[in-house]
Order: structure tokens, then C-alpha cells, then sequence
């Protein structure tokens, strides 16, 4: 008896890790969703549960990571990350409009080229002002209207700051989209196309996949690689390191090659939320467009001519 | 059921209308089918296919069926504030249209919330509503209050109908079995016994009571859905106010209109009489000048404070080359003309009102329009789209069906009541030439 329940928690605990890493014989390993970033030459043994039912000892070597799985429960996705309250500051003297952000998410997220939860505007913000590229996700506010407004608590703040959508909740009112301020939901008005590989997923709000039509989706700051110590794609695809994301209780953050004091960041750079008498609390900060390092028009001469449209009235105006 | 000469003789002129189903009424009944018809493949197209083929988007995420929900709720809540006042005071005029006013009221509080479940993206998770209430929500206000309402006013109705009903039941009319059995479980037994007279009275009175403050609050909710967002032209104290007299305001249109048709179809002038009309002109008169007075406050403050955010919105409104022109039309439709003709002892007609009527309630159909579409139409982030349909909203084929298919179940249920009940109610009515003020002061007195 006692040795049953050993195994018993022994495969409870397989379990917990299977959620991290599956094998690679496992039914939904295909080469799309998985990557070999683990690929490390420490030979660890890992015990693991056979499709068999018999407990097998692997080299570490020879597992696959499985990414966008859903690693915690419906209510922990809920909850959030215990001890986190996470920030973003985005230095807009750094943008160049690269896109390489947007790209970065909607692979990641597996969403079509002009669904973009992460967008880049160009702001004029009076008519002598100079422009400048403002990049612009979910602001995750901490006193959200899109969670006040929604009937069924599909859309909700959690303790660690971030607010999610849960889409199978959702019931497509889309009142959120009209309370949101700055436009940053986004709806599924067909049929969401997604790639086979992860069609079947389990569906967590912690990582979005797979979407569903007549459902509301948006930025969700990526807590499925928080939870695995890695930052937002977006973050990480910048070649300026434009964004900081951290952690406000940690008064860290970091743009992947430098990590500094949060508050010490907002201090020096004057960093201000935008909009901020809309009383929403954003949890993103910008730094002021100060010293550039690019001119405007770096972010637009090389533009495709569908997004170099977008900005034409202020880039070229009168033409 | 005992009626008085008056009353019988009323009773006597209406008996062929809900004895038989003649022709036209086959004509209209079946052409109204076919609009519905109509807009049920829309609705499968819309199922079938998704939210993609309405013209709603990212940006303008509510459009036609919002306009409609809002200007059907709308006419509900006059219908029962309208029928609650009659009955309340006893005017005696009010007597042969409360009956109209009470089934404009139930009638559009069914078709009005089907357009909101139009605007639905998953109608399949619609029990999330009732499983996963959330209360800080304005649009579970709506919920509640609309179905409080919806059982308030069909309660109302029926209330006011079981005297009805038992003369029919006592009448020998010459219909199928099934419904004089109807009648019959309808009238619940009422004999016009002195106990049960004061118990109908009761309780008729309580729902007056009731509904009256009810429909006050759920237009109230309905115009927050709307009030409690941070956008501008939306995000405005008056909202509820304004709402709620928008919708009193396009009922008594409605109701005007309802009567026209029905003195036309029924020949009912005698019961509909030019005084109606004339009455019920000043109260749309007196409302067409509330609702100007609320609209213009509301422009004026929006431009006279001119926050960049409002500004948009308002220049959106009033440029010639965007909305101008529709907003020029519905004021002038919805507000100066009723005003001028209900003024000008010339026009002071049923003709002529019931035309301002029409052309009031279409344009203030056209202000739920403009209330909803440019709005949403200006976020406070520019857009910087591309494409047209995200940008500028612009309604699809499905979308017009589905509002003519709604219009037309509206004026099918009309058409279908009121051969099943008289139009004109019978057991309360009262010859008003004879009915002299000393009398109407002691039946008061005596209540």
C-alpha cells in the first residue's frame, strides 16, 4: 500500500513536469509547436510515464520542449503568479517602427498578419509637435474597464496585475471592446485560422491557443513564459530594446540586454501612462520620445506601401 | 360579463374584426412572413459564416442592431408609461387607446432584446448570463431589468385584458373551439363579481404603480450600457434622462402612427377620434421640446467645452462631408416639425400629425444611429487602418434584413393581436361625451 502511494505521488509529480515538458513520442509533439532551445548537452535523466503505463528513465537530451501548454488550472490562470505585479515601460526615444515586435507576436500567437494585439501608431500629439512611433499592447490598467463592463467574468484582473480573457467564457458581447479606451481588443469575427498543431491544445487564458470565432482576444503579456522565466516575445524581438518588462514588486526590469530599477528608470526618464486622466491606471509606462535615436522617417521609408498608407496623412501630408 | 349600452355597442362594431380573417389580413400576415423569412437566412448566414458578414469591426463593434434594440426598448417603455398614466388617472380620453399603448409595450420588449442577441458572437454560451452573473456590469443590469420588465408588462397587459376576455367568452362568437377554450382558461373565471371587480382594480393599479418607475429605471440601465464607458458623446450625466425621454418621446410617435392604422384598417373613428390625435399631438409637442432642449445640451456642452476627444466627435457629427447632413434631417424631422405642426391650428390634424409621427419616429430612429456609430468611430487612439470596414462603419444586406425582418415581426404580432383581441377595449370604455366632470370626480372619490 504505502509503496502504491509512493508511485501514486511519484506520478502525481511526473505529471506536474509532463505539463512542462512531454516527451517527444507523445501524441501532440509535432516539429510546428515545438522547438529545440533545450537542447543542452548535460546528459540529466529524467523519469517519465510511458503511453504503456510503465515508468522509464529518458536523457533530458532527448526531450522536446512543448510550448502553449496549458501548465496551470482554469482557476490558477485566474489567480496569477503569486508575489508578481508586472510593468512595462516602453522607451519611445528608441522606437524605429521595426515591426519586428508585431511579427514576433502574432507568431507566437499564432494570429493572422493584420490581427495585431501589439500595434505601432504614429503619434502627433499637436500640430507643431514632431511625431514619433508609439508602440502600444494591452495596458493591462489596474482599474480596468473592460473587466468592469463584462457580464460573465470572462475578462478579469489578476493579483499579479495582468488582465486575461477567458474565451470560453466569452460570449462575444464585445462590450469590453467598446469600454476599452485604447483600442485594444480585438474580436474573431470568422473563424479563427490556426495551424493544426495546435488546434487541439488545451485551452488556457494563460496562453490564448487556440482562439475562437465570436470571441474577444488582446495582448495578455505572455504568462505562460512568465511562468517559464522568459519574456514576451515582443520584448525579445525588439533590436532596439525598446520594451522593459519586469516585475514592480522586484523594481526590476529588463529589455533582454539590460535590466535595471524600475522606479529608478521612471524617475530618471520622466515616464508618464498615457492618457492618464481617463483614471484607468495603466501598467504600462512610456519614456518620452527625448534624444531620439532614429529620425521618424527611418520607421517609414521602408515600408511596404499597405502600412506605409497608414501614415501617409502625417508623414506626407498634403500629397 | 355585463356591458353597458356604450360598451356593448363598441363590442357589437369589433365583433367581425377578431371573428374573422379576411383577406388582407392573409395578404399581410404572409408578406410579413416573407420579410422574416428573409431575414432568418441572413440570421443562418450570419451563423453559418460569422460576425464577418455584418459591417461591425474592430473599431465599430455595435451597428444596426444595437440602433434597433435601443429604438425598440425604447418604444416598450413608452408604451408602459404611456398605459400606466391613463389607467392611473383615469383620463377618460386614455381609455380606448390603453390597450394600444400596452401591446406596443409587449410587443416590442420581445422584439427589441432579439436584436442585442443578433449582436451576440457566441449565442450558444447565452446561459453564461444566468451561471456566471456578474453584477458590476451594466449589461447584467440590462439583463435583470428586462426581464423584469418583460414579465411587468405582459402581466399589465393581461391584467387588463381578463374583463376583455370574459366578455369575448360570454359573447357566442363564431370562432373555432380552441379559441373560445382560450378565452375561456383566459378569463380565468371572471364574472364581474363585486369581490373580484376590487381585486382587478387592486392589482391593476399596484402594476401601474409598479411599471411606471420600472420602465423609468431599465431605460435608465439601457442608456448606461452606453453612459458608463469613457467615450465621448456616451460618457454624458444626462444619458439616462435623455434616453428615457427619447423613448417616450418616439412611442407616443408610434403610438399615433398605431392608431392611424388602426382607424384606417378598422374604421374605427369613433373610437379614435380626432380629440386623440389632438391630445396625444400636444404631449408629443410638449416631449419633442424636452428632447430638443436634452439633445441640445448635450452638442452644446460637447462643443462649447471642446476637449480634444468630444471635439472629434462632435466635428464627426456636424461635418457636412460626414454625418451633417443626417444630423441636420433628424433634428429638424425629429424635433421642429412635430413642434410646428402640432402649433399651427392649420395642420393640427390627424393627417398631419400622424405624418409628423412617422417622420419623427424615423428620425429618431436615425438619432440612435448617430448616437451609436460615430462615436465608436472615434477611439482616442487614431486608427491608422487601412482597411475601409474597420474605419468607417457601413451596414451589410444581412443587417437591413434582419431590421426589416424585426419591423415586420413587430407589425405581424400587432396585426395578429389585434385579431385576437378588440383594439379598442370594451368592458372599461367609457362614452366620454357622457361622462360629465361631477361624474368622473365621484368614481374617483369612490375608488
Amino acid at each position: 500500500m504505502i509503496q502504491e502511494e509512493k508511485i501514486d505521488k511519484s506520478r502525481r509529480d511526473f505529471l506536474r513536469t509532463a505539463a512542462v515538458a512531454t516527451v517527444v513520442t507523445a501524441a501532440c509533439g509535432s516539429a510546428v509547436c515545438s522547438c529545440s532551445s533545450k537542447n543542452t548537452t548535460v546528459t540529466e535523466k529524467v523519469r517519465l510515464l510511458s503511453p504503456d503505463g510503465e515508468i522509464v528513465e529518458i536523457d533530458s537530451a532527448y526531450l522536446n520542449h512543448q510550448e502553449h501548454m496549458a501548465i496551470v488550472s482554469k482557476l490558477e490562470a485566474r489567480q496569477g503568479i503569486a508575489g508578481k505585479r508586472f510593468v512595462m515601460v516602453v522607451d519611445l526615444a528608441l522606437c524605429k517602427n521595426a515591426r519586428k515586435c508585431i511579427t514576433a507576436c502574432q507568431k507566437w500567437h499564432y494570429r493572422p498578419e493584420d490581427t495585431e494585439w501589439l500595434t505601432v501608431k504614429l503619434m502627433k500629439d499637436s500640430e507643431k509637435a514632431a511625431p514619433y512611433w508609439f508602440p502600444k499592447q494591452c495596458f493591462h490598467c489596474d482599474n480596468p474597464p473592460c473587466v468592469k463592463v463584462c457580464p460573465v467574468d470572462a475578462t478579469f484582473k489578476r493579483q499579479d496585475g495582468l488582465v486575461l480573457i477567458d474565451n470560453e467564457r466569452c460570449i462575444g458581447c464585445k462590450f469590453c471592446m467598446a469600454a476599452c479606451p485604447y483600442s485594444t481588443r480585438v474580436f474573431n469575427w470568422d473563424e479563427p485560422e490556426m495551424p493544426f498543431s495546435v488546434q487541439n491544445l488545451e485551452y488556457s487564458p494563460e496562453t490564448g491557443i487556440p482562439a475562437k470565432v465570436g470571441t474577444v482576444e488582446k495582448c495578455d503579456f505572455c504568462p505562460d513564459r512568465a511562468r517559464e522565466g522568459l519574456l514576451p516575445p515582443c520584448v525579445e524581438a525588439c533590436p532596439n530594446g525598446v520594451f522593459y518588462f519586469g516585475d514592480e514588486n522586484e523594481d526590476t526590469v529588463t529589455n533582454g540586454s539590460e535590466t535595471v530599477s524600475f522606479s529608478q528608470l521612471i524617475k530618471d526618464r520622466a515616464a508618464y501612462r498615457f492618457l492618464e486622466e481617463l483614471g484607468t491606471k495603466p501598467r504600462v509606462y512610456y519614456l518620452p520620445p527625448k534624444d531620439r535615436q532614429f529620425p521618424v522617417e527611418r520607421g517609414y521609408e521602408n515600408l511596404p506601401d499597405n502600412l506605409k498608407a497608414r501614415f501617409k496623412d502625417i508623414m506626407e501630408p498634403g500629397k | 360579463m355585463e356591458l353597458n349600452s356604450y360598451q356593448q355597442e363598441a363590442f357589437n362594431y369589433q365583433r367581425p374584426n377578431i371573428e374573422k380573417f379576411g383577406k388582407k389580413n392573409w395578404m399581410w400576415t404572409i408578406f410579413f412572413l416573407l420579410w422574416i423569412a428573409v431575414g432568418g437566412y441572413a440570421l443562418y448566414l450570419q451563423i453559418a459564416k460569422g460576425h464577418s458578414v455584418t459591417g461591425m469591426r474592430d473599431n465599430v463593434v455595435w451597428g444596426l442592431f444595437i440602433v434597433n434594440f435601443i429604438f425598440f426598448i425604447g418604444l416598450s417603455y413608452a408604451g408602459a408609461i404611456i398605459s400606466g398614466l391613463l389607467h392611473l388617472f383615469h383620463v377618460p380620453w386614455g381609455k380606448p387607446i390603453i390597450r394600444l399603448a400596452q401591446i406596443m409595450t409587449v410587443v416590442s420588449v420581445i422584439v427589441g432584446p432579439i436584436f442585442i442577441l443578433l449582436c451576440i458572437g457566441r449565442l450558444d454560451r447565452l446561459h453564461h448570463l444566468f451561471i456566471y452573473p456578474r453584477l458590476q456590469s451594466p449589461m447584467t443590469w440590462d439583463v435583470l431589468a428586462i426581464l423584469t420588465y418583460l414579465v411587468g408588462s405582459v402581466l399589465f397587459l393581461y391584467m387588463a385584458l381578463i374583463k376583455d376576455f370574459a366578455v369575448y367568452r360570454d359573447a357566442k362568437l363564431n370562432i373555432p373551439k380552441w379559441r373560445q377554450k382560450l378565452y375561456k382558461i383566459l378569463a380565468i373565471g371572471y364574472r364581474g363579481g363585486a369581490s373580484q371587480k376590487r381585486h382587478l382594480i387592486i392589482s391593476q393599479n399596484l402594476l401601474a404603480i409598479i411599471i411606471i418607475p420600472l420602465s423609468i429605471m431599465v431605460s435608465s440601465i439601457l442608456s448606461w450600457v452606453f453612459g458608463m464607458t469613457l467615450r465621448p458623446g456616451w460618457h454624458s450625466t444626462i444619458f439616462g434622462p435623455y434616453f428615457v425621454l427619447g423613448a417616450l418621446y418616439s412611442g407616443t410617435g408610434v403610438l399615433i402612427v398605431a392608431m392611424w392604422g388602426y382607424r384606417k384598417m378598422y374604421n374605427l373613428k369613433d373610437y379614435f377620434t380626432d380629440k386623440h390625435f389632438k391630445n396625444l399631438g400636444y404631449c408629443m409637442m410638449v416631449l419633442a421640446a424636452g428632447y430638443g432642449y436634452f439633445t441640445f445640451s448635450e452638442y452644446f456642452t460637447s462643443w462649447f467645452g471642446s476637449a480634444k476627444w468630444d471635439s472629434d466627435v462632435i466635428n464627426k457629427l456636424f461635418n457636412t462631408a460626414e454625418y451633417g447632413w443626417w444630423t441636420f434631417g433628424a433634428n429638424v424631422l425629429g424635433i421642429l416639425l412635430p413642434i410646428l405642426i402640432v402649433a399651427l391650428p392649420q395642420t393640427r390634424k390627424p393627417k398631419w400629425i400622424t405624418l409628423a409621427a412617422f417622420l419623427m419616429v424615423f428620425a429618431l430612429w436615425v438619432k440612435r444611429y448617430l448616437i451609436i456609430v460615430p462615436t465608436l468611430e472615434t477611439p482616442a487612439l487614431p486608427m491608422q487602418d487601412i482597411r475601409m470596414e474597420y474605419v468607417k462603419y457601413t451596414a451589410t444586406w444581412p443587417e437591413w434584413a434582419l431590421t426589416f425582418a424585426g419591423i415586420a415581426t413587430f407589425l405581424l404580432c400587432f396585426t395578429l393581436f389585434s385579431k385576437f383581441v378588440t383594439v379598442v377595449p370594451v368592458s372599461d370604455l367609457e362614452d366620454s361625451n357622457q361622462v360629465t366632470k361631477s361624474e368622473a370626480k365621484t368614481e374617483v372619490e369612490k375608488r
